[in-house]
């Protein structure tokens, strides 16, 4: 197990390289925009923009440019400083990372549970008015695009200009002091960013547990006398839980990157935002540094998984 | 003995779908003594394992119609409350299946699937369970059974795993064991072995077994009684001996000479019953084999033959044929002397209208004047007369 560990690291920091490659080549040899022009400010003068040019190492090779940051960001884990005000992309990566953690960590609790439950209840009353209840419900949700979900409840429950004062709106986040005080400024992103999920994993977990509850290995525990509801439980929902484990983990590292929308909506200062912010002004060395979280984040992830997944399913053998 | 273990009584289990009415058990009667056992022998669709899971109560869904009775010990298990049923299903009713390893729960230990059946119905320890679980292992011959109780069943063999489930549906000795198929999906040297235990196991334990499966070489290893079916219904019943030594349907003919034997002469061929098993749903008109059946008559088409004496001194030996019973000892006897079915119907003349007593009360769904010979209430002379009159109309 622990030599499977660390050839996965391994792989993980080779993947690592790949994409600093990959990000490097679409935001450097590709750009959009001057990035020095950017930063020159209005019309500035040529004499300037080479200036500019040289402090951000822009007027080297290319093969060197790379070199230069990947040193940098292997040898000192140092993304290099923001175009746009010279702060280090680290600092704000690090600012920023905890906050779009306590928002995904928070919302995946949300929808573990709901779509599970809700999974559980419309395979054990399949057809019934409950389960069409659900399922309908579910589809809805998926459908629901994120902004608009989130823009749909801030006019509804948020207490400054909903209809119902009941949530704190957009912006709560910043303001709250305190881990309970937090918790509850994140209540409707939370609810927002679990939604679409929650009926994704209902879904999943529903025709996981009805496809289960048709094994032979089901059959055999009813014929031992057991309770319904332990066959269900113990039997079914342990066999149906676990390739929901494993998309639980992927989405989780994925949205390490940043949940883009929903802290866009809710104006939740996390690394999704500063992505989006970044993308706006052409910021291409803090673009590269959350890419780079995102990519490190869904390949941690799918670590985590692989090791929990031997825990959880004893045929797998490294 | 005064009461058997389990009396089924007439059952019949009918599935609601979209594509009508599935007729999967038609009104079977069997009775299973303390101790013995019974061997359930059929193709796929014959109704015989729907038959076994309705007495484990496992059959109950919402579109599922069962009728007639089934009386364990005296209780009658149809009406009993989903609770009671509990109790019985792996307390007194322990049921073991044809593959072992997609029986048993992937991700649990099988010491604790064990300890899980043991203490489901009995209140002990954790580790009196435990004990009962590695004195099980070790009574189905697991090597090493305290240690193994720690492995997961995909570190088993084949043979081995339905070892582990004989001692899982043995650890609250039960009173009946139903095995269904136990052996089919297993290497041949390794189903004698389970055979072996299965029968050292009833002989020990005075478990009663009841016996499901297509092989017949499987039956006659282990049961004293056999019951042949075939589209949901019974269509010959009686001691091994007999079923093997003088049978009376043209459908276990068939089952018995589509199987390789030691005695059988070299050259002669096995002969595959031709046709598939009939649809439950449009059940053959008449007897329900005569699609397939080499020695079928006009009449037997329309005619629905029922459970009968042989007719051959027998006592316990039933058969549903519409044939008469001369016809077919002597039909069976240019088999066993190694004709084909073909000669066979060349060698023996096979009467139109003649019918065995089986036809006796079947005639319902043909002439109205059947049921004037239902009333005599007569053997062979009635029931001969009304496949007369059934022909005629």
């Amino acid at each position: 197990m622990a030599s499977y560990i660390a050839r996965r690291l391994l792989w993980t920091v080779v993947l690592l390289l790949v994409i600093t490659a990959v990000t490097f080549l679409i935001f450097y040899v590709l750009p959009t925009a001057d990035p020095a022009a950017l930063r020159a400010g209005r019309d500035p003068s040529p004499e300037l923009i080479k200036v500019i040019r040289h402090q951000l190492g822009l007027d080297q090779s290319l093969p060197s440019q790379y070199w230069n940051y990947t040193k940098a960001l292997f040898l000192h884990f140092d993304f290099g400083d923001s175009f746009i005000n010279n702060t280090s992309v680290k600092s704000l990566i690090f600012d920023r990372l905890p906050n779009t953690i306590f928002l995904v960590l928070g919302a995946a609790v949300i929808w573990f549970v709901a779509g599970v439950t809700i999974g559980i209840v419309s395979a054990v009353r399949r057809g019934s008015f409950w389960d069409r209840l659900l399922m309908g419900g579910a589809l809805v949700l998926i459908s629901a695009p994120v902004y608009w979900l989130g823009l749909l409840s801030l006019y509804l429950f948020s207490d400054d200009i909903g209809r119902f004062h009941i949530f704190p709106g957009s912006g709560a986040y910043q303001d709250a002091h305190g881990f309970f005080a937090k918790c509850w400024a994140l209540m409707m992103p939370w609810l927002v960013l679990s939604a679409a999920f929650s009926a994704i994993y209902a879904r999943l977990l529903r025709s996981n547990l009805l496809e289960t509850m048709g094994e032979d290995y089901i059959r055999t525990a009813r014929a031992k006398g057991l309770p319904e509801r332990r066959v269900i439980l113990r039997h079914g929902v342990r066999s149906a839980i676990t390739p929901v484990i494993t998309v639980l983990g992927l989405d989780i590292g994925i949205l390490m990157g940043g949940a883009i929308l929903t802290e866009t909506v809710f104006n939740i200062d996390g690394i999704g935002r500063l992505a989006f912010d970044a993308i706006q002004r052409g910021d291409l060395a803090t673009i590269q540094g959350t890419t780079i979280v995102l990519a490190a984040g869904v390949a941690l992830m799918s670590l985590v998984v692989d090791v929990i997944y031997a825990f959880l399913d004893p045929r797998v053998r490294y | 003995m005064a009461q058997p273990l389990l009396e089924v009584k007439d059952l019949s289990v009918h599935f609601e779908t979209e594509d009508g009415l599935v007729r999967a058990v038609d009104g079977i009667s069997y009775t299973v003594e303390r101790g013995r056992a019974l061997g359930i022998v059929g193709e796929s669709g014959s109704g015989k394992s729907v038959s076994s899971m309705t007495v484990m109560g496992l059959s109950r869904a919402s579109n599922a119609r069962i009728s007639g009775q089934i009386l364990f010990d005296g209780k009658d298990l149809l009406n009993a409350s989903e609770q009671e049923m509990r109790r019985i299903r792996g307390g007194e009713i322990a049921m073991i299946f044809q593959d072992p390893l997609s029986s048993l729960h992937p991700f649990y230990k099988i010491g604790d699937q064990l300890i899980e059946a043991h203490r489901s119905h009995n209140d002990v320890s954790k580790a009196q369970a435990r004990d009962r679980a590695a004195e099980m292992l070790g009574l189905v011959g697991i090597p090493d059974p305290r240690g193994r109780l720690d492995s997961y069943p995909h570190e088993f063999s084949g043979g081995m795993r339905q070892r582990v489930m004989i001692a899982m549906a043995l650890i609250n000795d039960p009173k009946l064991l139903i095995a269904d198929e136990p052996t089919t999906a297993l290497d041949v040297t390794v189903q004698a072995q389970i055979l072996e235990l299965i029968q050292r196991l009833q002989s020990e334990l005075d478990t009663a077994v009841v016996m499901i499966t297509h092989d017949l070489g499987v039956v006659a290893e282990v049961t004293e009684e056999i019951v042949v079916m075939y589209a949901g219904r019974i269509v010959e019943h009686g001691s091994a001996e007999t079923i093997f030594g003088a049978p009376q349907h043209p459908y276990t003919w068939g089952l018995l000479r589509s199987i390789p034997r030691l005695d059988t002469p070299r050259d002669q061929e096995l002969v595959p019953i031709y046709g598939r098993p009939p649809s439950l749903i449009n059940r053959p008109t008449g007897c329900a084999f005569h699609p397939r059946c080499p020695y079928v008559r006009e009449a037997h088409k329309r005619v629905d033959p029922e459970l009968a004496p042989a007719g051959n001194g027998d006592d316990g030996h039933t058969v549903a044929c519409l044939l008469p019973a001369k016809t077919r000892q002597a039909l069976w006897g240019a088999l066993s002397a190694g004709s084909s079915p073909e000669e066979a119907r060349e060698e023996v003349p096979i009467p139109e209208h003649e019918m065995s007593p089986s036809a006796h009360g079947a005639t319902d769904a043909a002439t109205p004047t059947g049921a004037a010979a239902v009333e005599e209430d007569g053997g062979a002379v009635a029931a001969g007369s009304s496949g007369e009159e059934t022909h005629g109309a």
